[in-house]
């Protein structure tokens, strides 16, 4: 469903330039490969700095973590699951953004996706990676979990649980990792030899050269690629819908109230969506402007990322009501204490908030002028950011803390290594996105091409 | 064998077939055991140890081998120990090995096979009284506490404080070795010392000799005792015992004219009125209460009568959780309630008091009637902490409704000094300081900790020349004193106790004494010169001239009981003079003044007075109402919190007699109001690592006159708060409603008057959803061949004592957490007592007990989420955890409806101190951090059941599997059995009327279920 939301059946005609006029061939390769050639200025290494400082303490607490014991966090009984969770599902699905602007827009020739669709899939990838460690750090004994979760053939002929959702989201969660990976590697190839062509020195020549896998641009070169490239994007168009699917599972298929729920993989797809475009906002406002590149993201690219938030924030929210009207109709004691706890409970404060950001803020999408400000689309990014992390903590603190029998009945109170954990991944997230800035083009040079005037018109004569 | 060998323990057999006089070879077994050191000399003693001629030598040569052994662990106790490490070494492969080389047996000796535990009885005495134990040992160890069925006191259960002892014997916080001036001494230095002062003594016939005791009820002790003071008539014996039954000691005094033990027999009782009484769990009679009591509430449709229990009480207690009716009174006006039931009763003498609350007359009237309308089969039960007036009124009030020699009976005195302890212990401090007293020995009470302050015990301790202090720990009395000497743990002792109806057992040793203890027998006999003769040689004296032959010493031994000790009721009427001038001074005793704060003090439910304070297991068992571990409150009924201001957890400071405690508040539905109940056995200053600094001392408002509590105390806020650790409910008590709310609505304890049961036997079984077929599959149900192990906990005969949860984390290893895990929620327990409040707060109904274990689910939620198959199901139904392949993701746990699943967050085992490795039960895996745990249905005891069943070529049999909760429960609550075998007690549990299932709709099929619990209201006071 989520990926008929950006519809738009036919670019009308009077629509504002994915590219800003009086820009050729050149100078699109210009302006963009110069920022990898160039000087950084001074606030990004002050930017990488913090970032950087956040993964080492990342570390540290990883390290506490690994030597002390799961009882680090603020996981209890009967709140099994707690951050760990949580910053899993939210960094997942900040990464479904990527794969959706660079799979299922270019399925559907969506042409304004090309100017954000590389570092949105580098985000996805940084998402990913920053996701992927949860699971294995949330174990109780990560260093059997890393392979034991794996079905690999062994003398005790003993298998994993295929029953289980987490056994699914170890396959999910790794086939979309690897294929978002290649997908991401092969898009940059053509690039990477515009990089290796325009390289200055032989350090920069021979990495990017060999990277670049001796691409020379010949049409058999060409043909190989846009195959390819196309076959990956039908591999992951439905990795876009499964991954979270499965995600979703981890508490459709449990029997808590809160979780065991039918509405939960669309719900969690659209809700990635959702993230994911709000992440997406939320570095590329900063980027085009720092790094002067108005021209190449216009304000259209960001009133469509903004109208895709509006339509997966509508169904998102649309999953909050249902859950309520389910809790009631259901007339089932449990189902309706859950949802009475979630509204009025000791928690309240995080499901009133969750409505706030994900529910309320972004229908100011609905105005134009709102949607034309860098400034309002920023805000309310962060908005959704924030209202997509607090909607994982309804979902995994409140329904667990108070489910079947009143006398287990607990409270979760994150700790310091919980925050310096989170903070930590967003410092690696961050950090890498720098050097992916840094070390790459992160607009695609050779698709950018394909938008200045000159490419049209030879098409057309074509 | 020959008549020196039987210092050797003599084994019982595991419940099973008694033979009478076991060949026992263990003194040649230990030689050869110890022999594991160095094979080439020991292989010539080994035959020695064969000939009588060895064995005399031995024990002339070395009458206390260890006693020249300076300290701690004697050399050969070490190789005892390394001995026992060789079965140890071989099952546990991850602790560290012994430095030393140790070989194996060469010759095994006979009885001892690692892996086979052997079972030994003895008994445990607390506050003197004994309670008989058959204590499972492995290769030399004891590990486990059980019950001796054969013992009175017992039946085969204990309570929780017995299943904790055995953390008690390895606690490495007891004393290890003895001191002088904190200076290691050796045993000779301790003999000349005294002998010293006995010389000077003697010529003064003991003028300045004191021994204090706790209460005795041992014979030989008391003999011993009694010997020295003939021998030196100026000497005293003093006694001070903090749980003593001081108070039903005097009454009965008071009440028959001459001194006389008064017990309940409740299996005659339809009737019983507790005042102020938690009979159902504290006290040496407890355990068989609790069984009694149960066994007349068992009904079935074809005889649906049961007994009815008022409770009367300031404090909710497991006894008023039980109770039909309970009504919550301050208990200084308990002595009036009594006096108005007696009045109701028309009892001479007995005036209706004036200033009772309407609501307590009303109760007092039907009551009384109730009570006279089953003439013989009703008791009056007052609490210890009334006064002695009370215990008279109470004596007469079963003397007027036929309960004495009834359902009351009355023995000769069981204690064998009297009960006055106060006086007893003010006369010793009133010698001490006016320097009377030159060689004082305390033998294992702790006064200067648990007297009242105002008798300044501590500073006159000071007063005599030479004190010695005898005791397991360096506890605050023995700070005041030159010497400790270690005592021996009861499981390391020759010894000998009575219990409540006056049956002796003997004690044996399961082991040598760990750091050199010695028992009190040894050290009044080391008094009066007799410091070589061992505890068994003592005992031995002294019992084998009064059984007349070694065999029936040694079936003594071996049963665990002395035959025909218990003593005859005596017959004895109620003397009508003490019953008035009782009566007259309960009707002038204070009553809580209209402003100011009524304080009790009671023993606190876990850690007693204090005694077991440095215990994990019992700090961090749930006590059984508040469900607050680790520390001792201030209990304040929700009313009363509210008039002064305060809430849950909020420090609130109480004066009186010009002392103040300060202590966290916890608001309690039930308690009455005006009344703080605060409980004693906290604020230890030299308990130990683990009870030292907890909670504060509530006995520094016990006054010589008022040791159980205090009237017209003011009460402030002290500001600040203490965050308690709970493992149930919240500080907020709106929580505690909405729990209680909940659990109604979730039908979680079913629970019915037993004329509902009549109309309906099966209410508990009524669906709350008709359609709903929770048996309903896509997949067709498995067939269970062989075994289908399953359990039901009967709600009606359960008390909430937390025995089980203490015997479960005793035989399954289950780590200690601490204050603070536990106050974020991971405590550790397999087995969980949760309670409800039912109805308002300020006026609550009733307070429920539900033990939750694992409920081994036919259809377990958790075992499809495992992504390891780390929790499986096993072809007997047992939900099977397997630590070595899980990897910690919690899922099962989260998707464990009934949450009964622990996870070790941190490494909570203790790895590295020794002596707990050696209480650890080898048969069950002792988990690491990371690893999720639960219950498992104690599944070793199946499988050795199991093993032994085909070794005789048989099928296991209803009832030989009996799982460490089962068998722990004094009230015979759980029933554990294989649900293919339709003539087994559990199938038939099944099948009663009341049995249900918790959360059924979810469809997972619960093995473990419950039966219903039942009140048998009186319609009188129902219709109010």
């Amino acid at each position: 469903m989520s990926v008929d939301s950006p519809h738009a059946p036919l670019p009308a005609p009077v629509r504002p330039p994915v590219i800003a006029p009086g820009h050729s061939a050149s100078t699109v390769t210009e302006r963009i490969s110069n920022i990898v050639f160039g000087r950084m200025p001074r606030w990004f290494w002050l930017a990488f700095g913090v970032a950087f400082m956040l993964v080492l303490g990342l570390l540290a607490s990883i390290g506490k973590l690994l030597f002390v014991g799961i009882g680090v966090w603020g996981v209890t009984q009967p709140i099994g699951w707690g951050f760990d969770i949580i910053n899993f599902v939210w960094w997942i699905g900040i990464g479904h953004a990527g794969t959706l602007i660079s799979a299922i827009l270019l399925l559907l020739r969506q042409e304004w996706r090309t100017s954000i669709n590389r570092f949105a899939e580098a985000m996805t990838l940084f998402a990913v990676a920053c996701a992927a460690m949860y699971p294995l750090l949330h174990t109780g004994r990560p260093w059997l979990a890393v392979y034991w979760l794996f079905p690999y053939p062994n003398s005790m002929n003993i298998w994993p649980n295929f029953r289980s959702p987490l056994i699914w989201d170890v396959f999910a969660v790794s086939t979309y990792a690897t294929v978002s990976l290649l997908f991401w590697f092969v898009g940059l190839i053509p690039d990477l030899a515009t990089m290796r062509d325009r390289a200055r020195n032989r350090a920069q020549k021979l990495i990017y050269g060999v990277l670049s896998l001796g691409w020379r641009g010949s049409a058999i070169h060409w043909h190989n690629y846009e195959s390819a490239y196309l076959l990956l994007a039908g591999l992951s168009t439905p990795l876009v819908l499964s991954v979270h699917t499965i995600v979703s599972f981890d508490f459709a298929v449990g029997q808590v109230p809160g979780w065991h729920a039918t509405i939960f993989p669309p719900y969690f797809v659209a809700g990635a969506v959702f993230a994911g475009f709000a992440m997406v906002l939320t570095l590329a406002i900063p980027l085009r402007r720092l790094f002067h590149l108005e021209d190449f993201i216009t304000m259209r690219h960001l009133q469509n990322m903004g109208k895709v938030t509006l339509v997966t924030g509508l169904i998102v929210f649309y999953g909050y009501l249902v859950e309520i009207f389910t809790a009631w109709y259901s007339g089932n004691l449990y189902e309706m204490f859950m949802m009475r706890n979630r509204v009025l409970g000791p928690y309240a404060w995080s499901w009133w908030l969750l409505i706030l950001c994900n529910g309320l803020v972004p229908q100011l999408l609905w105005l134009r002028r709102v949607r034309s400000s860098e400034l309002a689309l920023w805000g309310i990014a962060m908005f959704v950011n924030v209202g997509m992390w607090l909607e994982r903590f309804v979902i995994v603190v409140t329904s667990l803390h108070r489910d079947f029998l009143p006398a287990s009945w607990g409270f979760y109170k994150p700790t310091v290594f919980d925050w310096a954990t989170f903070v930590g991944t967003i410092g690696l997230f961050l950090a890498l996105i720098f050097l992916f800035i840094r070390f790459l083009p992160m607009i695609s040079i050779f698709e950018m091409r394909t938008l200045v005037p000159e490419a049209k018109i030879k098409e057309s004569q074509g | 064998m020959s008549a020196p060998d039987l210092q050797v323990p003599t084994p019982t057999d595991a419940g099973g077939s008694r033979a009478e006089a076991v060949p026992l070879d263990l003194a040649a077994a230990r030689a050869r055991l110890a022999g594991a050191r160095g094979p080439q000399y020991w292989q010539s003693l080994e035959e020695l140890a064969a000939t009588p001629e060895f064995e005399e030598m031995l024990h002339r040569e070395f009458p206390r081998f260890a006693s020249e052994w300076p300290s701690g662990v004697s050399r050969r106790n070490f190789l005892h120990l390394a001995a026992a490490s060789l079965g140890l070494a071989g099952l546990t492969a991850c602790t560290r090995q012994p430095l030393e080389k140790i070989v194996p047996y060469v010759r095994q000796p006979e009885e001892v096979i690692p892996g086979r535990p052997l079972h030994f009885a003895t008994a445990m005495p607390l506050a003197g009284f004994a309670t008989g134990l058959l204590v499972e040992s492995h290769t030399g160890r004891p590990t486990k506490i059980e019950g001796n069925p054969e013992h009175p006191a017992s039946l085969g259960a204990t309570d929780a404080v017995t299943q904790a002892a055995i953390l008690g014997l390895y606690d490495p916080d007891r004393t290890q070795t003895l001191q002088r001036l904190g200076r290691i001494a050796t045993w000779g230095d301790l003999l000349r010392e005294l002998a010293g002062a006995m010389l000077a003594q003697r010529a003064l016939g003991g003028a300045g000799l004191r021994i204090l005791t706790g209460a005795v009820t041992s014979p030989s002790l008391a003999a011993a005792i009694r010997a020295l003071l003939a021998e030196l008539p100026q000497a005293k014996w003093h006694q001070w015992e903090p749980l003593g039954r001081e108070a039903s000691g005097r009454g009965a005094e008071l009440a028959f004219g001459a001194p006389a033990t008064v017990r309940l027999d409740l299996a005659a009782a339809d009737v019983v009125l507790a005042v102020e009484s938690d009979f159902l769990t504290a006290g040496p009679w407890a355990v068989r209460h609790a069984r009694d009591f149960a066994a007349r509430r068992r009904v079935t449709p074809e005889r649906p009568e049961m007994n009815r229990l008022y409770a009367v009480e300031g404090s909710p207690t497991a006894t008023g959780a039980a109770a039909d009716h309970r009504l919550a009174l301050a208990p200084s006006a308990a002595g009036a309630f009594l006096l108005a039931v007696a009045a109701e009763l028309g009892m001479a003498g007995a005036a209706a008091p004036s200033g009772l609350a309407p609501e307590a007359m009303r109760w007092a009237g039907a009551v009384a009637r109730d009570l006279a309308a089953h003439r013989g089969r009703a008791a009056v039960v007052a609490g210890e902490a009334l006064p002695p007036e009370a215990h008279v009124v109470a004596l007469a009030i079963n003397e007027a409704i036929g309960a004495l020699g009834a359902t009351v009976v009355v023995t000769e005195p069981v204690e064998a000094h009297g009960t006055g302890y106060l006086a007893s212990l003010a006369e010793l401090v009133a010698d001490l300081e006016a320097g009377r007293v030159d060689t004082l020995l305390v033998l294992g009470t702790n006064p200067v900790y648990d007297a009242p302050a105002e008798l300044g015990v501590a500073a006159a301790l000071g007063r005599a020349r030479l004190r010695v202090h005898h005791g397991l720990y360096a506890d605050e009395t023995a700070a005041h004193c030159q010497w400790q000497v270690p005592a021996a743990h009861f499981l390391e002792s020759w010894g000998d106790a009575r219990a409540l109806d006056g049956t002796v057992s003997l004690l044996q040793p399961l082991v040598e004494p760990l750091y050199g203890g010695r028992t009190e027998l040894e050290l009044v006999a080391a008094l009066g010169g007799r410091g070589d003769l061992g505890a068994y040689d003592l005992v031995r004296e002294h019992w084998l001239p009064r059984l007349g032959d070694e065999g029936l010493l040694r079936k003594a031994l071996h049963d665990g009981v002395v035959p025909g000790t218990a003593l005859a009721p005596k017959t004895v009427a109620v003397q009508p003079a003490a019953v008035a001038a009782a009566a007259s001074a309960l009707a002038a005793a204070p009553r809580a003044a209209g402003d100011g704060l009524e304080v009790a003090l009671r023993p606190d439910p876990s850690v007693l007075d204090g005694r077991f304070a440095n215990n994990g297991w019992l700090q961090e068992l749930p006590k059984p109402i508040t469900k607050l571990t680790w520390t001792n409150v201030v209990l304040l009924s929700p009313r009363t919190a509210e008039s002064l201001g305060v809430r849950s957890e909020e420090l609130l400071e109480l004066a009186a007699h010009g002392r103040t405690v300060a202590g966290p508040v916890w608001i309690l539905p039930g308690q009455a109001d005006g009344v703080a109940t605060l409980h004693l056995g906290y604020g230890r200053r030299a308990a130990g690592r683990v009870g030292d600094g907890l909670g504060f001392d509530a006995g520094q408002l016990a006054t010589a006159a008022s040791r159980w509590g205090a009237t017209g105390v003011t009460a402030r806020r002290a500001g600040g708060r203490q965050a308690l650790a709970t493992t149930q409910g919240h500080h907020n008590i709106d929580y505690t409603e909405l729990e209680g709310a909940e659990a109604a609505k979730r039908r979680l304890v079913r629970e019915g008057t037993l004329a509902e049961y009549r109309e309906r036997p099966a209410f508990a079984q009524e669906p709350d959803h008709p359609h709903l077929d929770t048996n309903a599959s896509f997949v067709p149900a498995w067939k269970y061949e062989g075994h289908a192990w399953g359990m039901t906990i009967d709600l009606n005969a359960c008390t909430g004592c937390n025995a089980c949860v203490v015997a479960c984390q005793s035989e399954n290893n289950i780590p200690v957490v601490g204050e603070e895990q536990v106050r974020i929620g991971r405590e550790m327990h397999w087995m969980r007592i949760d309670r409800y409040f039912k109805g308002e707060i300020d006026e609550p109904e009733g307070i429920v007990h539900q033990p939750v274990t694992c409920m081994h689910c036919e259809q377990a939620p958790c075992e499809v989420v495992c992504p390891v198959a780390a929790t499986v199901h096993s072809d007997e139904g047992l939900n099977d955890m397997v630590y070595n392949r899980c990897v910690g993701t919690r899922y099962c746990s989260n998707n464990c409806p009934y949450k009964v699943r622990r996870f070790n967050f941190l490494l909570y085992q203790d790895w590295e101190t020794p002596s707990l490795a050696l209480m650890r039960n080898p048969d069950v895996t002792v988990r690491s951090r990371g690893v999720m745990e639960k219950c498992t249905y104690c599944v070793q005891r199946i499988n050795h059941a199991r093993i032994a069943a085909s070794r005789e070529g048989r099928a296991i049999r209803d009832g030989e599997v009996v799982t460490a909760c089962q068998q722990a429960c004094p009230s015979r609550a759980i029933v554990f059995g294989d649900l293919n075998d339709a003539g087994s007690a559990v199938a038939a549990a099944k099948g009663d009327s009341r049995n249900y299932g918790l959360l059924t709709e979810l469809g997972t099929r619960p093995r473990t279920t419950y039966l219903a619990r039942l009140r048998n209201p009186n319609p009188e006071l129902e219709s109010a």
